[in-house]
């Protein structure tokens, strides 16, 4: 059975169809490429299947459970976890803090623990801590180090990028959902991201969807690729099958020859 | 292609000679003058300096309302003198004469602005509309020399005052820092006479008092000199050493830290207590107050502060403290009287508390953050009315409230006097705070802030919203409430009245100025804000006016406590670029270095298909 | 990591949405009850409720000119201007002095409809200098920061205003003189209704209706309306952004000063803390009618000043409980919850800038 399957699913915003009939699925242990043109509703898709927007029809189903109705939280202790397109870290916390966050749905402690100061509390505060940092350090030293107790808005761009894949791993999910994680990087950054997404699934056992408009990313590390335009699913297969589709083709090229006019 | 070319050159003339900095912007200065000089006849018309003239700071020479008028020129004058900040490309400003013209300006605008004041007030009487412009305020102004020779002397202070204020920024700025340490230690000393000299009598220095204070109020000149100088000399000498000893400091092992940080909290600990032995009732009585208020002004943090919740309701949990405690204990409680012990009390209060917060807190869960102030302000009115209205007199007894509270006791410890009230508010505080400091590193601590910081991203990571928002209020209204609680016992009755909005308004001004999430801040916040009006009647009277200043500064020049992140996104913004140009460079060598080392052989790029 | 049917469920069932459904309930049953035992009783005769309905009518529309003014704002910053109240009372306040002036000097009912116009521009300048200022200090330099900082920032405005005033013009209340031009009754359609409600309720229609005109077909009401829509696209378009929002803003001071006159005409008394109140309820209303909506705003207000006045009798009374005016200001804070928690689009739909948090 498939880890991640998106049924028939449609989300419409004000007669804006930005999702149609999409049907989608994911193996576990697989590395999915969602691309396709601005505006075909890749990013829409990752709202829907994380829970803050709701899908108007058609169920997702992600292990075993329907996630419609879901809140988001629920969705990411169910382990699924994600980046922003649009880096949204939390930038007054520390680097550590950021990645212990994402610990959170992994544990239990409450106000009463914290404030008596528990066994159990003090320990699970150190488990969280330990986490943190191995999810922190699967960036080499970039994200440890002095860094740790730095907030995170002096980060550079790229390690804001790491960071919020780190604060991702740290919720311990299944399967991670990475949004333009190239975005904004300069080539050898990128390049050094294609590498790690790959190991992200080969050392650390994610299955991993994400979406990219650098094809030379893409095409390093997909297993499968799965076009999106006008919210729907215009082709699926390997790199060099999607390459060459007519219809991808015509998806980009059109717009690409609007858009040079 | 034309068009870009001349921005080019531009950018290559700046990397190769830096451009003459900025100089000090005079026309600023002038603009601001027109704003001392509405301040200074601001506060002259709105009473404060005559209200304030009562109090002598130094003993013949300078009242409080002279201090208030003066300081103006004084500190508009530093400010208007004060450089544009260093530029990268740009040389660094020279300090020179246009400093203190620009000190000058500020005072000459102060001095127009007052004279002007004077003169149209000493021909119509302008006391029907402007109740407080007297004739003693302009017996003050003119320092009852008459309008001639006295507006002469106004006018010359003024100026001297804007000059003297610009001067201050020709001065090396550790000189600089001491003379102005040692002008506010020495007001503030002044105005704490109270305090002070309560103190030396304590200690059993009374000595000390006749040489320091006048008979008739304010610093002795001899005392001044010498508050002047102790503070003059601890800001040349010590603090600028602050800095090693703290580097010093962060070079010991953390267990030596740890127990040094203990050792000073003891002491910390132990010299707040002993304080309301050596002060007495009256300054006691103040410092209950200040602690009820810090133990509120702690748990607003937390709602406020951690999870970013603007709660301006907060007087609701103060008052659902003080009548639960109210009904449970008074024997004068109209319907229910239990006539229980305080502390047998207590955990009816805290499920009282814990119960409002969930009852104020459920509604507002899913709300944009300025609705849920609203809404909680709405909640915090709605009590009130509610306790004041006939309908529930009979369970709270309306605007008469409920009268005879026992006082708190342990066993057969009574604390009657507000020398004894202290311990128990105090105990209260510290455990407030360290309910807040446990909190702030912990899980719960930071999914509150990673709310406050984004709230979509926080529920994307893991963080049931509802639950923590729900856990910020009731752990908010726990605090509240014991605040409640310790203030219907110390004062022995509790009156709708004493829990209107501007409680909410306080306590929010207190954090807000206090630095969010600062426990340091918040005592100092409450010390000043709350203290020193109860300490001094005068004060009183424009507290809140104080406040509303205190608010729109701190939100215009320090927000980061509340919404940092935008505000720093901002600022930040010069910063990634530095640092985007440092990988460049690394980038550079990193190249270089590999083209040099390895010739011929290609750099191992995975990834590359 | 197959989870049993019941914890799926429990996870399904919102906890928050289960309390307000429930509370939902209750209101609407508390409201109906009393509704239905009051009028069952029938104490109050139809010519009581008939004036208590015109009284409404005039409160509410003084409610709807200071609406304007935290719709506008809110339509095109975001954030609520809690300092707006004031602005109503720095009207109302200047505006008692001159008419205390004029009283004096016999003009006052010499010639009242000139003594009226005199304060009704006087208050107006007042409150909208009082707006624009507060705007160019304490707003504009917060432009673009999250709308809690504004938020703030009004209230410190709003305290530092309220006691700027009490320190300037001392801490008494001062009364309005009567206008003996405005004493008694009129009999309208066969309605008798006094003539400062008579007064204040066309006041305040045709101050809207010229509002409405202004915003809907003047060029700079249309500057304003694209700003709201889209800072943005705009500026682009060639809109200057500054002026469109300090134009809110006057405009908000403008009606908040007709407004002071007209309540100072009902209530006849005005001190510092005048403004808190109506303020407070004015938000209501503009919340009430959908912020950012105009005429939401204007409907917000003549609503929210019937249910004020009906609501304490009619619903409170039929309670049982005593002395129901005393929980008029309950009501509207009352009303100002409920709206926020069950429809803070308000009844016609809020219409806001791009959001910005």
């Amino acid at each position: 059975m498939a880890l991640l399957e998106v049924r028939n699913v449609s989300k419409d915003f004000g007669g804006l169809r930005a999702i149609d009939h999409l049907d989608f699925h994911v193996e576990e242990g697989e590395i999915v490429s969602v691309i396709g043109p601005n505006g075909a509703g890749k990013t829409t898709l990752f709202n829907l299947i994380t829970g803050l927007f709701q899908p108007d029809d058609g169920e997702i189903i992600f292990d075993g459970h329907n996630l419609v109705g879901l809140r988001p939280d629920q969705i990411t202790k169910l382990g699924i976890a994600r980046t922003f397109q649009t880096v949204r870290l939390f930038f007054n916390m520390s680097v550590l803090e950021n990645a212990m966050v994402g610990q959170h749905c992994r544990t239990r402690s409450g106000v009463i623990d914290t404030i008596l100061s528990l066994p159990r509390q003090r320990q699970e505060e150190e488990r969280i801590r330990q986490k943190a940092i191995e999810a922190l350090s699967f960036f080499g030293t970039r994200l440890v180090g002095f860094r740790l107790h730095q907030p995170a808005f002096v980060l550079s761009y790229a390690n804001r990028r790491r960071l919020e894949i780190a604060r991702a791993m740290a919720t311990e999910a299944k399967l991670l959902l990475l949004d333009e994680p190239t975005a904004g990087m300069n080539p050898r950054e990128t390049l050094e991201l294609t590498e790690l997404i790959g190991r992200l699934r080969d050392e650390k056992g994610f299955t991993i969807v994400v979406i990219e408009h650098d094809m030379r990313v893409v095409k390093g590390v997909s297993d499968r690729v799965v076009v999106l335009d006008y919210g729907r699913k215009i082709a699926e297969g390997t790199y060099d099958e999607v390459a060459h589709n007519e219809r991808v083709l015509e998806a980009y090229l059109g717009r690409k020859a609007v858009r040079s006019a | 292609m034309a068009e870009i070319a001349p921005v080019r050159k531009v950018a290559v003339v700046e990397e190769e000679i830096k451009l003459k900095a900025e100089e000090v912007d005079l026309q600023r200065a002038a603009k601001l003058g027109g704003v001392a000089g509405l301040v200074a006849v601001f506060v002259s018309a709105n009473g404060m300096v005559q209200a304030f003239a009562e109090r002598a700071i130094i003993s013949p020479i300078l009242s409080m309302g002279y201090a208030l008028l003066f300081l103006v020129p004084l500190v508009i004058g530093y400010l208007a003198a004060k450089e544009p900040p260093v530029r990268e490309g740009f040389e660094a400003p020279k300090k020179g004469p246009r400093n203190v013209v620009a000190g000058l300006l500020v005072g000459v605008g102060t001095a127009v602005g007052l004279a002007l004041f004077v003169l149209v007030a000493s021909v119509v009487n302008l006391r029907p509309v402007f109740l407080n412009v007297s004739p003693e305020l302009l017996e003050l102004l003119t320092f009852g020399q008459g309008v001639g020779p006295g507006l002469a002397l106004l006018v010359v202070a003024c100026v001297v005052l804007g000059t003297v204020g610009g001067l201050m920024r020709l001065v090396p700025d550790r000189l600089r820092n001491a003379l102005w340490g040692g002008l506010a230690w020495t007001l503030l000393i002044g105005l704490l006479e109270v305090v002070v000299a309560q103190l030396f009598r304590g200690l059993g220095l009374g000595f000390l008092e006749d040489i320091f204070y006048a008979p008739l109020g304010g610093l002795t000149l001899t005392g001044a000199l010498v508050v002047f100088v102790l503070a003059f000399l601890y800001y040349y000498t010590v603090v600028p050493r602050v800095d090693a000893w703290r580097a010093n400091y962060a070079q010991l092992p953390a267990e030596r830290q740890r127990s040094f940080r203990l050792g000073a909290l003891v002491a910390v600990v132990v010299i707040v207590g002993l304080l309301p032995q050596v002060l007495g009732p009256f300054v006691s009585e103040v410092l209950d107050l200040v602690g009820i208020f810090l133990l509120m002004g702690l748990g607003l943090n937390i709602v406020v502060g951690f999870a970013g919740l603007l709660d301006l309701g907060y007087v609701a949990f103060f008052a659902v403290g003080a009548y639960t405690t109210a009904v449970l204990t008074s024997p004068a409680s109209p319907r229910w009287s239990p006539e229980l012990s305080f502390w047998l009390a207590l955990p009816f209060v805290i499920l009282a508390a814990a119960l409002a917060g969930i009852v104020v807190g459920t509604p507002v869960l899913r709300m944009r953050g300025d609705y849920l102030a609203i809404v909680t302000l709405g909640f915090g009115e709605i009590a009130r009315l509610l306790l004041l209205s006939d309908w529930l007199r009979p369970y709270f007894g309306g605007a008469q409230g409920i009268l005879k509270i026992p006082n708190l006791s342990i066993g057969p410890i009574v604390f009657r006097t507000p020398v004894d009230m202290f311990y128990p508010i105090l105990g209260f505080c510290l455990v407030a705070a360290y309910i807040s400091w446990k909190l702030k590193d912990s899980r719960i601590g930071r999914a509150w802030m990673a709310m406050r910081e984004d709230e979509q991203v926080a529920e994307a990571m893991g963080v049931n919203i509802v639950e923590l928002k729900l856990k910020a209020f009731i752990v908010g209204a726990i605090i509240a409430s014991f605040g409640g609680a310790l203030f219907a016992v110390k004062i022995g009755s509790v009156f709708p009245h004493s829990f209107s909005l501007l409680v909410s308004i306080t306590v929010l001004v207190l954090i807000i100025v206090g630095g969010m999430g600062s426990i340091p801040g918040v005592v100092v916040g409450a010390l000043a804000l709350v203290g020193l009006p109860e300490l001094l009647r005068e004060f009183q009277e424009y507290r809140l006016l104080a406040y509303g200043v205190l608010l729109i500064l701190m939100m215009l020049y320090r927000p980061e406590g509340i919404v940092p992140s935008k505000q720093w996104m901002r600022e930040l913004h010069e910063e990634e670029l530095m640092q985007d140009a440092w990988l460049k460079m690394e980038e550079e060598r990193r190249r270089q270095a590999e083209a040099q080392a390895a010739e011929g052989k290609p750099a191992g790029q995975p990834g590359e298909a | 990591m197959q989870q049993t049917l019941s914890q799926q469920l429990s996870e399904r069932v919102n906890f928050a949405a289960v309390i307000i459904w429930a509370l939902r309930l209750i209101v609407a049953v508390v409201v109906v009850w009393g509704v239905v035992s009051t009028l069952m009783s029938g104490v109050y005769s139809p010519s009581q409720w008939r004036d208590l309905v015109i009284f409404g009518l005039a409160q509410g529309g003084v409610y709807a000119l200071i609406a304007l003014g935290y719709t506008m704002v809110y339509g095109i910053l975001g954030f609520i201007n809690f300092a707006h109240g004031e602005v109503f009372m720095s009207g109302m306040m200047i505006g008692y002095f001159v008419a205390d002036y004029l009283n004096q000097i016999g003009m006052w009912n010499g010639n009242p409809v000139l003594a009226l116009l005199i304060v009704l521009l006087v208050s107006m300048a007042t409150s909208t200098t009082v707006a624009v200022l507060v705007e160019r200090i304490a707003y504009r330099p917060l432009r673009g920061s999250p709308r809690i900082v504004p938020l703030i920032t009004s209230i410190g405005a709003s305290f530092f205003i309220q006691y700027a005033f009490r320190g300037l013009f001392g801490a008494g209340v001062k009364s309005y003189p009567r206008m003996e031009a405005l004493q008694g009754a009129v009999t309208v359609l066969g309605v008798r209704i006094l003539k400062v409600h008579v007064l204040v309720i066309v006041a305040a229609l045709v101050m809207m209706a010229v509002l409405y005109w202004f915003v809907e077909k003047t060029r700079t009401g249309k500057a304003i309306r694209a700003v709201a829509e889209d800072k943005e696209i705009a500026a682009l378009m060639g809109v200057d952004i500054d002026r469109a929002i300090v134009t809110t803003f006057a405009i908000g001071g403008l009606m908040a000063g007709a407004a002071g006159l007209l309540y100072a005409l009902v209530f006849y008394q005005v001190f510092f803390f005048s403004g808190f109140l109506p303020g407070i309820k004015a938000f209501t209303a503009a919340v009430l009618g959908g912020i950012g909506n105009i005429v939401g705003a204007m409907l917000g207000g003549l609503v929210l000043g019937i249910v004020e006045s009906l609501g304490p009798i009619l619903i409170l009374s039929g309670l049982g409980i005593p002395a129901p005016h005393q929980l008029k200001d309950v009501v509207a804070f009352t009303v100002l919850v409920l709206v926020l928690i069950f429809r803070p689009k308000g009844l016609l739909g809020e219409r806001l800038a791009e959001e910005r948090d």
